[in-house]
């Protein structure tokens, strides 16, 4: 089977679904939560390798590395976060994220 | 065109960059006792580059590439983030100190926050746009959860990077199918593709899913979730500074994105765009009725004057008056909110801080000036004639009109109507309810800005057409 621009297409979206839906229908724990957020970017990764491949034009390639680049900052800084607010409030249960409402 | 010709107009950019990092060398040899001077560095660093945006040249001028576009637009919106984001940090540097903000990387964030904006403003490519969006959100995260003792601050610094993540993926997935579909992500080819072959379903639903993260950077319904409880959680300086400088940036750039490279395809956006409008002027309008935390407050009103913004931007129209509508109305918006902040921060006794509504009580007793001034502002907020407000409304709902959206203009007064019930119930807690303890006195910088304020907010009635050739000019160049 030959593999075409559509398959990868569904690939992405696939995982871009699934990670939409790890950070809403999951309620244990934060760090899923950025697990989905990097799904979602490697997602969009490999639609915009897909495209650049085969629509000969290397702009997108050159996009994903700035992507890879800033998921990187992305998710030191929401690791950081994460240690801040488990270190005064003890818990990163998504339940526990309530002091606000409204 | 040569590469040195280039560096010239993102000058601003490069100072602020430059001195951003020259600030941080300060506060890494020098430490916390730093932060006064590096504020007052800031502050010139902003009040330069603001001056350098000034006296660039006002023609449109595609650089590195197209990459970066320089035109009167860019410049105006250049120069109102800088001049909010300035604003602020003269308000905010002597509070540092007591909410436990009082270290210089702070102001090095701020910094870098507003140079995040001016590139997410000056942008002609996806990539230059999402690097922008990025240095500008990923600084906010910061900030938002800066004071690291407090639940609630880092609370809320988690509930924004949760969501900000979750709409940066949506917008670069959006990207990637535009990007795929029209074979480039300039902004000039992407309209050109567009003008010749009209839009496609890849397109379409790229359009939609790159307006979902950029709707999010402006707190629009459906994407305002975690509006209220960032403004609640977050620190009163860095509040000010969320509901200023980045809501006018990213409004810029959604006005860049939608009538730049997709203005052949207006008919597919106008309708997510008259959505979004209703909904965030129907439920700012509403929500904000039972809150009585000031901070909450602004944040359901900055959800409903997103939404009427948005009207205007709907309207859409080849002479650019929806345009000039919309950037009239961000730049009383700005100004206006300021001033909302600079009343919010006085609010202390003896040190502590206050938020509730009920604090305001007894104010006109106390401090007649202030009272005067907040009540100025909540007239202006809810629209009434004489004061700014009522000018930025009638210009953006008149242009929805003009365009024959009489839908959109008649939801917008009806809702500004009931928004007017929490605006008018400030003033009538200043003025009637049963007077608390004085305030503490109020700082010199926070004179300076609600003076500021108040006298823009009186006397625009006289003298509107300054700022509205100013807003027509910006709004011709991106035509």
């Amino acid at each position: 089977m030959q593999v075409e621009l559509g398959h990868y297409l569904v690939l992405a979206g696939a995982l871009f679904t699934i990670g939409i839906f790890g950070i809403f229908l999951n309620r244990k724990n934060v760090i899923i939560i950025l697990m989905s957020v990097e799904l979602i970017l490697l997602a969009v990764n490999i639609n915009f390798v897909a495209f650049s491949a085969y629509g000969n034009d290397m702009f997108g390639q050159i996009f994903a590395l700035f992507i890879l680049t800033v998921a990187a900052a992305e998710a030191a800084i929401g690791l950081a976060i994460l240690v801040v607010f488990f270190r005064s409030k003890g818990s990163i249960n998504v339940e526990d994220i309530n002091s606000m409402k409204g | 065109m040569s590469s040195e010709n280039d560096f010239l107009y993102i000058l601003p950019e490069l100072t602020l960059i430059i001195g951003a990092l020259v600030a941080l060398l300060i506060a890494g040899f020098k430490g916390k006792k730093s932060v006064g001077f590096v504020a007052n560095f800031g502050l010139g660093l902003m009040v330069l580059a603001a001056i350098i945006s000034f006296f660039l040249p006002a023609e449109v001028v595609r650089v590195f590439n197209g990459l970066v576009i320089n035109d009167s637009y860019s410049i105006y919106m250049k120069i109102l983030t800088l001049f909010g984001a300035a604003a602020t940090l003269l308000m905010i540097k002597n509070f540092l100190q007591s909410r436990k903000l009082d270290q210089p990387e702070f102001i090095v964030l701020l910094i870098f926050a507003t140079v995040g904006m001016m590139f997410m403003i000056s942008a002609n490519n996806l990539l230059t746009l999402y690097l922008g969006i990025e240095l500008q959100s990923l600084s906010l995260y910061i900030l938002a959860a800066f004071n690291r003792s407090s639940t609630k601050a880092t609370e809320s610094g988690l509930k924004y990077f949760i969501l900000g993540a979750l709409s940066s993926g949506m917008l670069l997935f959006g990207m990637s199918y535009i990007y795929g579909f029209t074979g480039s992500t300039s902004f000039d080819l992407i309209a050109q593709n567009l003008s010749e072959n009209g839009s496609s379903m890849g397109v379409i639903f790229g359009l939609t899913l790159m307006s979902a993260g950029l709707m999010f950077k402006i707190s629009a319904v459906p994407f305002h979730m975690w509006t209220p409880d960032v403004y609640e959680g977050a620190p009163t300086p860095v509040t000010a500074f969320f509901a200023t400088a980045p809501k006018v940036a990213a409004m810029a750039m959604i006005i860049r994105v939608l009538y730049s490279p997709f203005i052949d395809i207006s008919a597919d956006w106008q309708q997510i765009v008259v959505f979004v409008a209703i909904a965030s002027m129907v439920l700012g309008g509403f929500a904000g009725i039972a809150q009585n935390n000031i901070k909450r407050l602004m944040a359901y009103s900055s959800i409903a004057h997103m939404g009427y913004a948005l009207v205007g931007l709907a309207a859409f129209s080849e002479a650019g008056t929806s345009v000039k509508a919309v950037i009239l109305y961000m730049s009383v918006y700005l100004i206006t909110t300021l001033g909302v902040f600079a009343c919010i921060l006085a609010m202390k006794r003896s040190g502590d801080s206050f938020e509730k509504i009920s604090d305001l009580a007894g104010m006109w007793r106390n401090h007649p000036i202030i009272a005067i001034s907040l009540t100025i502002f909540m007239f202006s907020l809810t629209g009434m004639p004489p004061f700014a407000g009522f000018f930025a409304k009638f210009y953006v709902f008149s242009a929805a009109v003009n365009e024959g959206l009489w839908l959109l203009a008649v939801v917008g007064v009806l809702a500004s109507v009931v928004g007017a019930y929490y605006y008018l119930r400030i003033i009538k807690v200043i003025y009637f309810d049963e007077s608390k303890e004085p305030f503490d006195k109020m700082a010199i910088e926070l004179k300076i800005v609600l003076g500021f304020a108040t006298i823009f907010t009186l006397i625009f009635t006289f003298f509107p057409s300054t700022l509205l050739e100013l807003a027509q000019n910006a709004a011709q160049s991106l035509n």
